[in-house]
């Protein structure tokens, strides 16, 4: 095991090259629904039980079912309501299980982008065969549902292992949103030594951390999200940021969460200097106009 | 030591489900429904009555609202207790006050151990439901189902002896099953039940003992869950119902009838603190146009009569 992961360099958030985004934009605005398959009974990992009660875990299993058969379509509508294209998340066996919800998904033009096969199948414990098997599986089954190679990476449940950026980066990855060092995008290092970056994809705007894990109440997470895009539209006058509002069918689609979040959406979709983008374009946008001015500048700041 | 590869192998990568229990459906796929009178929002309020034993076993886990200090832990059990003699009665004084009608989920020792109550809810004639034996009768994966269809054919039996009544419904204390609990409920009479919280609309399901309808009671909106599990203000209880209705009848006026499940417990919201939140999400709901407050069986039967 390593003391650090040593994916990046330190990189001061001040004195930075200053990022423009498309059309002047200050601020890269995405929403990363995640569109997930938990699956009722799953083998076991010894590292990480996927339920808490012996199958049929029913809180856990039906609640993100429910994501699927009722959410999905309530926070499709929302989005597209707001000119915002998704940038799913995928557990790609969903291509299988629920093709439909693939259909509405591309016929919007949203961006698929891999996260794994299932939610309960885990990186933990796999050799780097294993997972690499894995990761090409869920690289192949995207491009075959939906006719494009996907460009990102989250984790299976954020299980990662030491070499996951990079058997992800050696499959043809440009960007991964495993990383929550920073709110602009970075390089990361991997062993192929491909330009390979890091999209902010916040945790701490994450929905299932706030409403599951922080146990935030409705209209205060509604809040947060309008207190987070203030400072960042703030601070990208000084150079662009990224703010990302990771979702879950099964949390921000229920009905006394959505007016919440409807209302965050309108707030920050109504201000002008905001590009309201995927996450693909972020990291192609990134990697073509900014990718090696940032990589001198980290590299200059080392030496002092 | 890499993982069996087993761990790569995906049998149920398939279409629908990962399992057999029920048809994978979108809800916006759906043909839309109306409720009686062109109402567009059903409000199914429904109680928990429970008893929870001072003796709690804990197998295979403690139930949530459970004892949870050495025994004999009579702060819990006397708090669950309060819900039961005092609670209750404000209860009911709020759903006359804004006629909304109840349904009652008994724990079958509760019945058995307080004619008095028991008699109070038969008297109003509304709808009671089995909600198992006690809280500390858990059905369970791995339960023996031999010791669970006893179970189930007790508490069931025994309830319908106490009301003289059929009992159609079931929810499962803690809302925890084993893999054979839907049989058994479907072979001991059972037409619905609502431990499955994955729609927002009822549902088929199946059984090898025949057809269930899965009825959606919401767990995200029920009392325990927003101010025990959440520790939600019970200000934001208020804004979280007016806001999921005020949502669901938007969403009715495009994709047809839709239910808002309010799951209480009157050990919550019967406190005195509380009780003013419970009335007041009931003002709010009952005063918005295109509400019917209806039982879970009214509503499962008028759903049933449109369906195809």
């Amino acid at each position: 095991m390593k003391e650090t992961p040593a994916l990046y360099d330190y990189w001061p958030y001040q004195n930075r090259p200053k990022i423009r985004w498309p059309n002047g934009a200050k601020l890269a605005f995405w929403v990363a629904p995640n569109i997930e398959f938990y699956e009722l009974n799953p083998p076991l990992n010894p590292h990480r039980k996927a339920w808490p009660q012996p199958s049929p875990a029913l809180p856990g299993y039906t609640i993100r079912d429910y994501g699927n058969r009722v959410g999905h379509a309530r926070q499709m509508n929302l989005l597209e309501k707001y000119g915002i294209r998704g940038s799913i998340s995928l557990s790609t066996a969903l291509c299988d299980h629920h093709p439909e919800i693939i259909e509405l998904c591309k016929e919007r033009n949203w961006e698929f982008f891999s996260h794994g096969i299932y939610n309960t199948r885990y990186t933990y414990g796999l050799s780097e065969d294993q997972e690499r098997e894995m990761i090409l599986d869920s690289i192949a089954t995207i491009e075959r549902h939906t006719g494009i190679k996907p460009a990102g990476y989250l984790a299976p449940a954020l299980s990662h292992s030491e070499v996951t950026l990079d058997l992800f980066a050696e499959a043809g990855g440009s960007y991964t949103c495993d990383l929550f060092h920073d709110d602009q995008p970075t390089p990361v290092r991997t062993r192929s030594g491909a330009k390979f970056i890091s999209v902010p994809y916040s945790l701490e705007m994450n929905d299932t951390i706030a409403y599951a894990v922080n146990k935030v109440e409705p209209r205060r997470y509604g809040q947060m999200i309008k207190d987070n895009f203030d400072r960042l539209y703030e601070e990208g006058d000084t150079s662009g940021t990224v703010m990302c509002i990771p979702t879950h069918n099964y949390q921000v689609s229920c009905p006394h969460r959505m007016k919440a979040f409807e209302e965050a959406l309108e707030y920050i979709t109504g201000h002008s200097d905001v590009w309201v983008t995927t996450g693909r374009e972020i990291a192609d946008y990134f990697i073509d106009h900014y990718y090696d001015a940032v990589t001198a500048d980290i590299v200059a700041k080392q030496e002092i | 030591m890499p993982l069996d590869s087993e761990y790569l192998q995906y049998p149920h990568r398939r279409y629908g489900m990962d399992h057999d229990r029920y048809d994978w459906s979108m809800l916006s796929d759906r043909n839309p429904v109306s409720w009686p009178n062109n109402n567009r929002l059903a409000l199914w309020v429904n109680v928990c009555l429970q008893f929870f034993p001072l003796d709690q076993k804990g197998k295979p886990f403690p139930v949530p609202g459970g004892m949870t200090m050495p025994y004999p832990d009579l702060r819990h059990f006397t708090l669950r207790d309060y819900g039961n003699r005092v609670g209750i009665y404000r209860f009911l004084q709020a759903f006359d006050k804004y006629k909304v009608k109840p349904t009652f989920a008994l724990n079958t020792r509760l019945a058995e151990n307080n004619p008095y109550l028991l008699h109070s809810i038969m008297e109003r004639g509304d709808e009671i439901n089995c909600h198992g034996l006690h809280m500390d009768a858990l059905h369970y994966g791995g339960q023996d189902i031999n010791e669970e269809s006893e179970l189930i054919k007790r508490s069931l039996g025994r309830l319908r002896d106490l009301t003289g009544r059929d009992i159609r419904g079931w929810l499962s204390p803690a809302r925890n099953e084993s893999a054979n609990t839907p049989e058994l409920l479907a072979a001991n009479g059972i037409d619905y039940f609502s431990d499955w919280c994955n729609d927002d609309m009822p549902y088929q399901f199946r059984t090898d003992k025949g057809l269930l309808w899965a009825m959606p009671l919401s767990n995200e909106l029920e009392d325990r869950f927003i101010l025990m599990e959440n520790l939600h203000s019970e200000e934001a209880y208020v804004e979280q119902i007016c806001d999921a209705c005020d949502f669901l009848l938007q969403e009715s006026e495009t994709q047809g009838g839709r239910i808002l499940a309010l799951n209480l417990h009157p050990w919550m919201l019967g406190q005195p603190h509380r009780i003013k939140k419970l009335e007041q999400v009931l003002e709010y709901v009952t005063s918005q146009e295109g509400v019917w407050s209806a039982s879970a069986g009214d509503i499962l039967s008028s759903f049933c009569g449109q369906q195809p």
